[in-house]
């Protein structure tokens, strides 16, 4: 396939200037008996059609909260969503009834989940579970949908699909049976797909055959897609921005290139500096010291501060504004410039 | 599957000898004199004796003499023949009216631990920490912590004497009416253990990674919770009913006995009340091909729920 792909973009259905998905200050908390826990204070971000979106951080950071709450599948309680809004389309998806928003789970906006083996119902053939949607909600006859199932698992290169469609999710390997999500999130052909740590549970090979594939599909249907991860190494190929969240913020915001290139945040640059390189030889890894923060005690100011070395005492008092840095970047960090200053070097 | 079940019969056949040894051994062990106890209180000629010594090979004494006629009585069980009980009847025809009132009465136990125990365990791990949860929880551990002996008597007395919505006991061959009260007492052990057990696996599953996905999928609740759900919740469940109903069809002692329903239970307590011990021997080995085969179904059911069980 050439790049220069003319991709089918529902851009009619969004309205003019407006991005396809938007989250807008979006504050999450979790109220558990111990405490309030504090998991989104106040996230943006935004997906045009087509176009993929890496978000990455660290377990915690709130990356997968988000995402359930785009899709509404939040447990609440505890989750509970105090502030902000999710547009899609530009309506706002937190003002909606239960039932629209079922209409848009699975349609308009599909999921897929880190582990397969846990997220796929243990006692029904992947087929079934393939073309269920496609039953019950497009009112296709069996012999339709298992025909389309059949269809869609040769799209995700499961080998043999007709014969191994009546196999239950035990029977696959892992890459398998991620491919069997993926197959089951794009029965409906969603406009966004959002997937959450797909290749996390899987061999480090595996793991770039799904890349791969997602990337494919990409291109192949149009679809837009949040990915989430906390590899860097994963991100590299597939995006074309990135989010970078920590205790439950966006800390910075570029793309692809310009963050690899020179990261205008100090966690972001720790990240980077944190991957092991194959061509510097005996040299120990870096890592960022100390712990993520405890949810329900957000440290003041800036929340990275304990563990940043540009820490200074303003950002110890003063939470830090998005500052905007041109290309559309943006870092909350007091010395944003001089971490893309000393980044650039 | 085919190698495991003809497997697991080989080993039933171990198990129904070891049993029915143990209990011929215990039920003849402690007899005195076996011929003067058929007799009863009459006289034994001399005539008789020799004929009965003669058939029942008595006259083999010790280790050796015991296991021929343990042997001699496999023999004629192979061939259907349970031999006759002390009183003079066929054990096979005492089992073959009882049997039926046993099953009629197991059913219906099972039956009340199903319709209710399951559809309010369902509920009650949907709703999980509401009113009908704990309201289900303080009933369910009060019937497990009151014992069938007690529980039987006090139905009879109320629901049966005082307030005469039951037949108090059942009679000679009781119709489904008359054995409804037994069932639902003999059925409440069930109903509360299916309840715990349902409940708890319900709300394992709402749980379950595979439930968000299918939310993630846009389905209705109510068929995210009666298909994707249910179709886990249960297997545990089934697996238990499948294990009481074998127990219910051996016969229960109390109950039968509470409420005078000539079941196998009934005959059981009887054979060992009036030490009549080819009864006694007859009807346990009986009941030990029931509880086998049973126990083999619900394993082989256990492996058709849940594809994941493989029997090599």
């Amino acid at each position: 396939m050439t790049d220069a792909v003319i991709q089918p973009t529902p851009a009619s259905a969004t309205p003019e200037g407006g991005h396809l998905l938007e989250v807008r200050d979006l504050h999450v908390e979790f109220r558990t008996h111990e405490g309030v826990a504090k998991v989104i204070n106040g996230v943006s971000y935004h997906l045009d059609a087509g176009e993929t979106l890496a978000v990455l951080g660290e377990s915690g950071s709130g990356k997968s909260v988000t995402a359930q709450a785009i899709m509404g599948i939040l447990d609440s309680p505890p989750a509970h969503i105090r502030s902000g809004q999710i547009l899609y389309q530009g309506r706002d998806l937190l003002t909606q009834s239960e039932e629209q928003r079922r209409q848009v789970r699975g349609k308009e906006i599909a999921m897929i989940f880190q582990d397969a083996l846990s997220a796929l119902n243990p006692v029904f053939p992947v087929g079934w579970q393939i073309g269920e949607t496609l039953r019950t909600r497009e009112g296709m006859s069996r012999a339709d949908a298992r025909r389309r199932a059949i269809e869609l698992m040769d799209l995700v290169k499961i080998p043999a699909a007709e014969r191994r469609i009546g196999d239950y999710p035990h029977q696959f390997s892992g890459g398998m049976r991620q491919r069997v999500m993926i197959a089951m999130a794009l029965a409906l052909n969603p406009k966004v797909l959002i997937a959450d740590e797909p290749t996390t549970a899987l061999d480090v090979t595996v793991q770039a055959q799904i890349m791969d594939l997602l990337a494919d599909l990409r291109q192949e249907l149009g679809m837009a897609m949040i990915l989430i991860t906390h590899d860097l190494g994963v991100v590299a190929g597939v995006a074309d921005r990135i989010a970078v969240m920590y205790a439950g913020r966006i800390v910075e915001h570029a793309d692809v290139r310009s963050l690899y290139r020179a990261p205008a945040h100090p966690y972001t640059k720790g990240l980077l500096e944190s991957i092991p390189r194959l061509d510097v030889k005996g040299q120990e890894l870096a890592t960022i010291k100390g712990l993520p923060p405890n949810l329900m005690r957000i440290p003041s100011g800036c929340p990275f501060h304990p563990r940043c070395p540009y820490v200074q005492q303003v950002c110890v008092d003063v939470v830090p504004h998005s500052l905007v840095l041109g290309d559309g970047r943006t870092s909350e960090c007091h010395f944003a410039q001089e971490v893309l200053d000393d980044s650039a070097r | 599957m085919f190698r495991y079940i003809l497997r697991r019969l080989l080993q039933m056949v171990l198990a129904f000898l070891g049993t029915t040894l143990i209990v011929y051994a215990l039920m003849f062990a402690g007899q005195g004199d076996p011929i003067q106890a058929l007799a009863g209180e009459r006289p034994v000629t001399e005539a008789q004796r020799a004929y009965l010594t003669e058939k029942y090979h008595l006259d083999a004494t010790g280790i050796g003499g015991f296991f021929y006629r343990y042997f001699d009585y496999v023999r004629s069980l192979l061939q259907g023949d349970l031999g006759q009980s002390l009183t003079g009847r066929q054990i096979g025809d005492i089992l073959q009216q009882a049997w039926p009132v046993t099953v009629k009465l197991a059913l219906i136990a099972l039956a009340v631990a199903v319709i209710f125990g399951v559809t309010a365990g369902v509920i009650a791990g949907i709703r999980r920490a509401g009113i009908f949860d704990n309201s289900t929880l303080v009933l369910t551990l009060l019937v497990l912590g009151i014992p069938t002996i007690v529980l039987a008597p006090l139905a009879q007395y109320f629901l049966g004497v005082k307030w005469q919505l039951f037949p108090p006991t059942a009679g000679a061959e009781p119709n489904f009416y008359a054995l409804l009260l037994p069932g639902i007492v003999l059925g409440s052990l069930s109903l509360a253990t299916a309840l715990r057990l349902t409940r708890t696996s319900v709300a394992e599953n709402l749980r379950a990674d595979y439930v968000r996905t299918a939310r993630s999928k846009g389905l209705v609740k109510r068929r995210i919770v009666s298909v994707h759900v249910l179709r886990n919740s249960l297997i545990p469940v089934v697996t238990f009913l499948g294990v009481e109903l074998g127990n219910l069809m051996s016969g229960a002692i109390i109950t039968e006995g509470v409420f005078n329903i000539p079941g196998v239970g009934f005959n059981l307590f009887r054979g060992i009340r009036t030490e009549d011990g080819p009864l006694v021997v007859g009807i346990v080995s009986v009941l030990v091909v029931v509880y086998l085969v049973s126990n083999l179904l619900v394993d082989v059911l256990y492996a058709v729920l849940d594809p994941r069980i493989r029997y090599e």
